[in-house]
């Protein structure tokens, strides 16, 4: 059961593992996100490491992240 | 932080990108209609930024003011992918690659609008009181006391920076780009700082005792 108080705690303690920094994310950004809609997430993951938690614990990255993927799928492109 | 990330083996690129790369590299008439393309394509993903924050931020919005915001971030994208046309590495497709210029014009611009004006709250808004309650009064009680752990950390353990940075950005919900502007910052810098802080206060709770999540969603 996810709670506010999950939410609160993961905004305040944010990801365990290594993760990329905002600049990193931004480089690898278009890569990440065009294994994941031409291949899948864990595909991504797998290529980009420290992706995934960089997404978890940056909240504008995330964003960011879920722009970009819906504007490829979007687009088909 | 930062994690190195895998060298890339050399990659063909797709014809489309190939195409883009030629056209922008040429000269006159092909170069001007291949960035008078490539603003287009900005424009497009600038209003689809846009449109999806309006949507999430609910309303309040003047229309043409927005598309001033969409056609700005094209234009500034545009400045941005040319100025940085040798670094594209063939790693995605052009598209994606300048998309994501557009996209981080529109959205840090978005973020920013609401917030003209108005002071930033860099100290703790009260901690929120919170109804919810797990299904096991012992998990609850476990998960009240850590949150209570962490805020005598916070209070304990960080430097009067990151403790402002991490309540404004995880407590009290302020955009990290916003935060970064009125500090004179920048997003990656105001993460790192977030970033230790966790450390710290993770190192700290463990070393009380307290069991912790492997992996969590952040707020910054």
């Amino acid at each position: 059961m996810s709670t506010d108080r999950d939410l609160l705690l993961r905004r305040l303690l944010g990801p365990a593992g290594p993760e990329l920094t905002c600049e990193q994310c931004f480089d690898e950004l278009d890569r990440y996100v065009d294994l994941e809609v031409r291949h899948d997430a864990a595909h991504a993951d797998r290529a980009v490491p420290g992706m995934r938690a960089h997404l978890e614990g940056c909240q504008a990255c995330h964003e960011d992240h879920e722009s970009l993927r819906a504007l490829v799928r979007d687009t088909g492109a | 932080m930062p994690v190195p990330v895998p060298s890339r083996p050399a990659r063909t690129l797709d014809p489309e990108s190939t195409g883009w790369l030629e056209s922008l590299h040429a000269d006159g008439p092909v170069r001007e209609a291949a960035i008078a393309e490539l603003h287009a394509l900005l424009l497009r993903a600038a209003r689809f930024e846009v449109a999806r924050r309006r949507r999430s931020m609910g309303g309040g919005w003047d229309g043409d003011d927005l598309d001033d915001l969409a056609l700005q971030s094209a234009d500034d994208a545009l400045v941005a992918v040319l100025a940085k046309l040798e670094q594209f590495r063939g790693q995605s497709r052009f598209t994606t690659w300048a998309f994501k210029f557009a996209l981080l014009e529109a959205s840090v611009k978005m973020r920013r609008r609401p917030w003209q004006g108005r002071e930033l709250p860099l100290e703790p808004q009260g901690w929120p009181t919170i109804a919810d309650r797990l299904a096991s009064p012992a998990a609850d009680a476990e998960q009240a006391e850590l949150l209570s752990a962490v805020r005598r950390a916070i209070d304990d353990e960080l430097t009067p920076h990151q403790r402002e940075v991490l309540v404004a950005v995880a407590l009290n919900d302020v955009p990290i780009d916003v935060l970064a502007e009125r500090l004179g910052s920048t997003r990656g810098a105001l993460y790192k700082t977030i970033h230790d802080a966790r450390g710290k206060l993770r190192r700290r709770l463990e070393a009380d005792g307290h069991t912790l999540a492997p992996a969590t969603r952040g707020g910054s």
